[in-house]
């Protein structure tokens, strides 16, 4: 049973990824009931909510991530275009270089920054040789406006750059890998509000070429970067819509009393 | 016997005077122990140390200075000839009195006898003082500290006091411990030096410590060049190292990336078992089951291994690092934040590439440093290589050969010798002065390094 | 980057992109059986080393035994009319025991035969005669069947650790040595009874007689002495260094040397015992006292480090609820902190004593490898340990000291496992989750 007032689109040829009757369990915890939610292709979709409302566990089970946790169950269905993400065929690592993921806190890799961008490229094969990859890395640098700041110590320790530029390398990272979707967990929680705006600007830009859904605990930044803005409340999906929509009209009280800051 | 009544007795009045300043403290309050400054056991404990303390201090520097003093007056009342010998011989003399007091052995000759005698009238003498001294001492504390009591005395101040103290020079004891080490190697090493020349030492490359019995015996001098030693020793080590890495790391590895609870549970404890194991049993083990085992193989490849060759000795010693190594590693690596991994993951990596890429190059300089601390451990084990490796200094890298390491001289030197004062067993002070410097520089490195990388990621 | 999008999709279509998968699970596959290979292989190590031992050792616990019929008759003891205490303990036992079996075979002719069936008994099978005489006088001149200890090649050859066909490699005994017990075995005269000289007797050059409770014994002395030395220092230091030590420079010297302590290897302390303990203070040398010491002074670190972590693991609240009720610091210690932290010390200190049990190498340099008989009476008596006793017994040639090493190393696993078993369940008793 979903709460949910605007039924999801069923619009398959916009519909990215698709979730219908989604669960989720932590051992005896039921952590996301009954989701359905549909995500656009190339368009920014940002998921809103209380502190513990199943927002970064929807997140998580795209890519499933979920999974190198114990005792988390999934059911219902997720498709990634049509496809089964929890199906037997599909193969974890194959899906996780088509969905990216950028996490809470950035999270280089103990490594130069060239190496950081061209781990992903590197494990999954994507480049001929070294041409190939230095162009991969370059490109991927470039897309996420770090290449200006980094070119000149692209072998120095990605852990030495400060946090916002720590968390675009992770972005370079995730996009070396050529992802169809990008899940960013509350990307700029960990960043001040210069560095912020800049990954903003970025997150922007790359709705261009992916499909991103973003987890933040910023309403503003919910209506700033995204365009449609799915809002949890205690693991189920309350409303979704079109972000203008959420922020000036919302349909659910739920939804109102947290948009207005009553709660949360 | 006797020391241990008088030391029950020093007791019993001590904790008489607890119990007397007790009573007094609250007798002098008429029973209302709310009017005393401290508590009533304060004052009991104050009185008992006044009273313990000094005659127990005062025992502890009478049984230190007591042995020279009965030695030296002994020694005057000796006959005039026999003082003029030269040191060594008199302290043989002294032993010989002693043995013939403490044992009843048959003197030598009668002036032994003499003095024998005079030695055991010399201890009671000095027994009798001490007690007498000593009990003196506890009653007059008991006295004096029981009249100083009253209301207003500051017990617990004073009590606490003398615990502080305590505790500091509880803590200095592993300072002295240190200096012990470094001053009896150095002091020794030295004496050694001025036999052999350091160069010839450290440089040397022949060892063969066999020292004639008697100075006019040809070949007497014998050989201490120690690097022979060294190179066995490293030769051991590496072998050592060359199975405790890659199977200590890989079930580190494992055990941290892989295992699921259940089985981490059952296994590490396992693992343990093998670091619980004295090194006596491994050395038993090498010698009966792992060195003929090397040895039939060689004899079936056609190659000659000998019966204690290096490799025997290294592998097993390989095998009780193990645990050392994985449990090291597994910290280490365990420490690992899981963003790295979930960052890894997230990317489509698997989890051998995510280990192999991310997770080990970030754990490197942890288990460097186990490696380092592993590596000094190889180095200083002893029973290993006294049972399971030669004795014979061959120079040579074949792990197929007998090679002897440090640890086996310093054992093989000072077994069985009584003789404290030839090269031969100085020559045991110098390679443990040569044993320690090097242990101790790899534990610094080694636990800088841990430290640095523990503060990274805490 | 559209081009990047394209290109990621036909990858995931091509035939390559398929075998590069398959490539990459399989190295996963490689990686974790690495893994798996190297945890099965230090088990099987361990395993191994176990069952070596326990196979050689096992057989340790029981001894051939032969029964004779034997005269006790006084003459030949050399004893006449007395029979007082001293005159038992001299009797001439030896020639009771050797015409005991002379008269078993009384078709053995000849010097050398027969000293060839004597050896078939162990040299102490006198004592045994001994002590049955010395209970019961009344057994002289009389004569019955008693059960006596066979020599430890007989004891080899029945436990099957030597071949008994004769003339083959390694057989100790000589044909008609082996004929003679196949007799004696026929006629029910052979039997492995319970070993318990092994658990009466001190040291002995006969495999057959050798006993491990002079080395108990010795252990226990010299455990005894480093607990009474190391526990109070070790408390008393980690009750300073984590409740009372300012932070300077000192403290600091004195972790840095803890630490570095723990990690000197125990041969070093052994030359630190011989050169201040023996050579300075002049004490005794094999002597539990001085072996006592030295395990002390290695064992220091392991209980200090283990007292800190037990009270670190004391939260800091107890200690301020203490404080605010205006106890002082050494009263806040003494009454709460150390109390609550005694079971992590003891757990530490039983580790840290079975360690020193185990402990060989630094006992060796203060003349612990002397070969002692004789049970020690007190700390200060001649002793041997039993990691010692392992080490002696190890280097001995004959057939049935490897059965005895084993046993002996049996025996100090199981005491090993005793105290790391207390360890744990005193760990398990006191868990406490703050």
């Amino acid at each position: 049973m979903s709460l949910a007032l605007s039924l999801p689109e069923t619009d398959s040829r916009l519909a990215k990824v698709t979730a219908r009757d989604v669960n989720v369990h932590y051992a005896e915890k039921h952590a996301l009931k009954h989701v359905d939610l549909d995500i656009r292709s190339n368009e920014v979709t940002a998921l809103i909510g209380p502190s513990g409302c199943g927002k970064s566990t929807f997140l998580r089970c795209v890519n499933r991530m979920n999974d190198m946790i114990e005792n988390c169950r999934v059911t219902g269905l997720l498709t990634l275009d049509g496809d089964d993400v929890y199906d037997r065929k599909i193969d974890v690592v194959q899906l996780r270089a088509r969905v990216g993921m950028v996490f809470q806190k950035p999270n280089p890799f103990p490594k130069s920054i060239y190496d950081n961008v061209a781990y992903g490229p590197r494990i999954h094969g994507m480049a001929r040789d070294q041409g190939e990859l230095d162009e991969i890395v370059m490109t991927s640098l470039e897309r996420a406006g770090l290449l200006a700041e980094v070119k000149d110590r692209l072998l120095e320790a990605g852990t030495g750059l400060s946090g916002g530029q720590q968390q675009r390398l992770c972005i370079a990272r995730a996009i070396a890998v050529a992802p169809e979707v990008i899940l960013m967990d509350e990307p700029c929680s960990a960043l001040d509000p210069i560095a912020t705006a800049k990954v903003e600007e970025l997150i922007d830009e790359l709705r261009e070429n992916f499909t991103i859904v973003i987890v933040t605990h910023s309403m503003q930044q919910a209506a700033r970067v995204s365009q449609r803005t799915a809002f949890f409340h205690l693991g189920e999906l309350v409303e979704v819509g079109d972000t203008e929509q959420i922020f000036t009209n919302p349909q659910h009280p739920l939804t109102q009393g947290y948009i207005t800051g009553r709660f949360g | 016997m006797q020391l241990l009544i008088l030391t029950v007795v020093l007791l019993t009045l001590a904790t008489l005077g607890y119990r007397l300043g007790r009573g007094r403290a609250l007798a002098s309050t008429g029973g209302n122990p709310r009017l005393l400054h401290s508590l009533p056991s304060y004052h009991g404990y104050y009185v008992a140390m006044w009273c313990g303390l000094p005659a127990l201090l005062l025992v502890a520097a009478w049984l230190a200075l007591e042995p020279s003093v009965v030695r030296m007056l002994v020694m005057s009342g000796l006959p005039a000839d026999v003082q003029t010998l030269p040191e060594e011989r008199l302290a043989l003399l002294f032993n010989e009195v002693r043995l013939v007091a403490s044992f009843g052995k048959a003197p030598s000759t009668p002036a032994v006898g003499v003095a024998a005698e005079q030695y055991l009238s010399l201890r009671q003498l000095s027994f009798a003082a001490m007690a007498v001294v000593s009990l003196v001492a506890a009653v007059l504390g008991l006295t004096a500290a029981q009249r100083w009591i009253q209301a207003d005395l500051r017990a617990r101040n004073r009590v606490e006091k003398v615990v502080s103290v305590f505790l500091v020079g509880c803590s200095t004891v592993a300072i002295f411990t240190t200096v012990g080490i470094v001053l009896s190697l150095l002091f020794e090493s030295i004496r050694f030096f001025n036999a052999v020349p350091i160069t010839e030492f450290l440089f040397g490359l022949h060892w063969s410590p066999q020292i004639a019995m008697r100075s006019d015996q040809v070949g007497s001098s014998g050989a201490f060049g120690a690097v022979p030693l060294f190179a066995g020793t490293l030769l051991i080590s590496f072998i050592a190292m060359m199975v405790a890495v890659p199977l200590g790391l890989l079930s580190a590895i494992y055990m941290a990336e892989y295992a699921n609870p259940k089985f981490r549970a059952i296994v590490k404890p396992l693992l343990e078992v093998l670091a619980g194991i004295p090194t006596v049993v491994y050395g038993f083990f090498a010698a009966l089951t792992v060195a003929p085992f090397f040895r039939d193989l060689g004899i079936s490849l056609g190659l000659s291994v000998a019966s204690e060759s290096a490799l025997a000795a290294g592998v097993v010693m390989g095998i009780m690092i193990i645990p050392f190594v994985s449990s090291l590693s597994d910290d280490v690596i365990t420490a690992v934040p899981q963003s790295l991994r979930e960052g890894s993951f997230g990317l489509g990596a698997t989890r051998s590439e995510t280990i192999r890429q991310v997770i080990v190059p970030a754990a490197l300089p942890g288990i460097v440093g186990g490696v380092l601390l592993a590596v000094s451990r190889a180095i200083g084990e002893t029973m290993i290589v006294v049972m399971a490796a030669g004795l014979a200094a061959n120079l040579t890298a074949n792990p197929l050969e007998a090679v002897t390491t440090v640890t086996t001289q310093i054992v093989t030197l000072l077994v069985g010798d009584q003789e404290f004062d030839s090269p031969k067993t100085l020559a045991a002070f110098a390679l443990g002065l040569v044993l320690f410097c090097v242990t101790l520089v790899l534990n610094v490195v080694a636990l800088h390094i841990v430290n640095k990388y523990r503060e990274k990621y805490d | 980057m559209t081009e990047m999008v394209e290109k990621s999709v036909a990858r995931t279509a091509t035939d390559t992109a398929a075998a590069r998968l398959k490539r990459r699970y399989a190295a996963e596959r490689r990686f974790k059986a690495y893994g798996i290979v190297a945890i099965a292989l230090a088990l099987g190590f361990l395993a191994t080393l176990l069952i070596t031992v326990f196979s050689n050792g096992a057989t340790a616990f029981v001894q051939t035994e032969m029964r004779l019929d034997v005269t006790f008759d006084a003459s030949e003891m050399g004893l006449g009319d007395d029979r007082s205490p001293d005159a038992l303990a001299g009797a001439n036992y030896l020639a009771v025991v050797k015409n005991a079996i002379y008269a078993r075979f009384p078709e053995v002719e000849g010097r050398s035969a027969r000293r060839e069936l004597a050896a078939m008994l162990s040299n102490g099978a006198d004592i045994t005669l001994r002590d049955l005489v010395q209970d019961d006088p009344s057994v002289i001149g009389t004569t019955r069947p008693v059960w006596m200890i066979a020599s430890d090649d007989v004891d080899m050859a029945i436990k099957g650790h030597i071949p008994r066909t004769p003339g083959t490699d390694g057989a100790r005994l000589s044909d008609q040595q082996l004929g003679w017990l196949e007799a004696l075995e026929q006629s029910g005269a052979v039997e492995l009874k319970f070993n318990t000289l092994l658990f009466t007797t001190g040291d002995s050059r006969e495999p057959e007689l050798a006993g491990l409770w002079g080395a108990i014994v010795g252990s226990f002395f010299s455990l005894s002495i480093t607990l009474m030395v190391c526990f109070p220092l070790g408390v008393a230091t980690a009750v300073y260094l984590e409740e009372f030590a300012p932070k300077n420079r000192w403290t600091d010297l004195i972790e840095v040397n803890i630490n570095n302590l723990a990690a000197v290897p125990s041969v070093v302390f052994g030359l630190l015992g011989l050169a201040i303990f023996l050579n300075f203070f002049g004490m005794p040398r094999s002597a539990p006292l001085v072996g006592g010491l030295v395990l002390a002074l290695i064992s220091l670190p392991t209980i200090i480090i283990a007292g800190r972590a037990a009270l670190k693991a004391v939260p800091p609240s107890i200690r301020e609820a203490a404080m605010g009720l205006g106890a002082s610091r050494l009263q806040v210690v003494t009454d709460h902190v150390l109390p609550l932290a005694m079971p992590g010390i003891l757990t530490g200190t039983i580790l840290g004593m079975a360690h020193a049990l185990g402990e060989t190498a630094p006992l060796l340099m203060i003349g612990m490898v002397a070969f002692i008989v004789d049970i020690p009476g007190s700390p200060f008596d001649p002793a041997a340990v039993l990691p010692v006793q392992v080490y002696l017994w190890a280097d001995s040639p004959e057939r049935a000291f490897v059965e005895r090493t084993s046993a002996a190393i049996i025996v100090l696993l199981f005491f090993l496992a005793a105290m790391n078993l207390a360890a744990i369940l005193l760990r398990k008793k006191f868990e406490r989750r703050w």
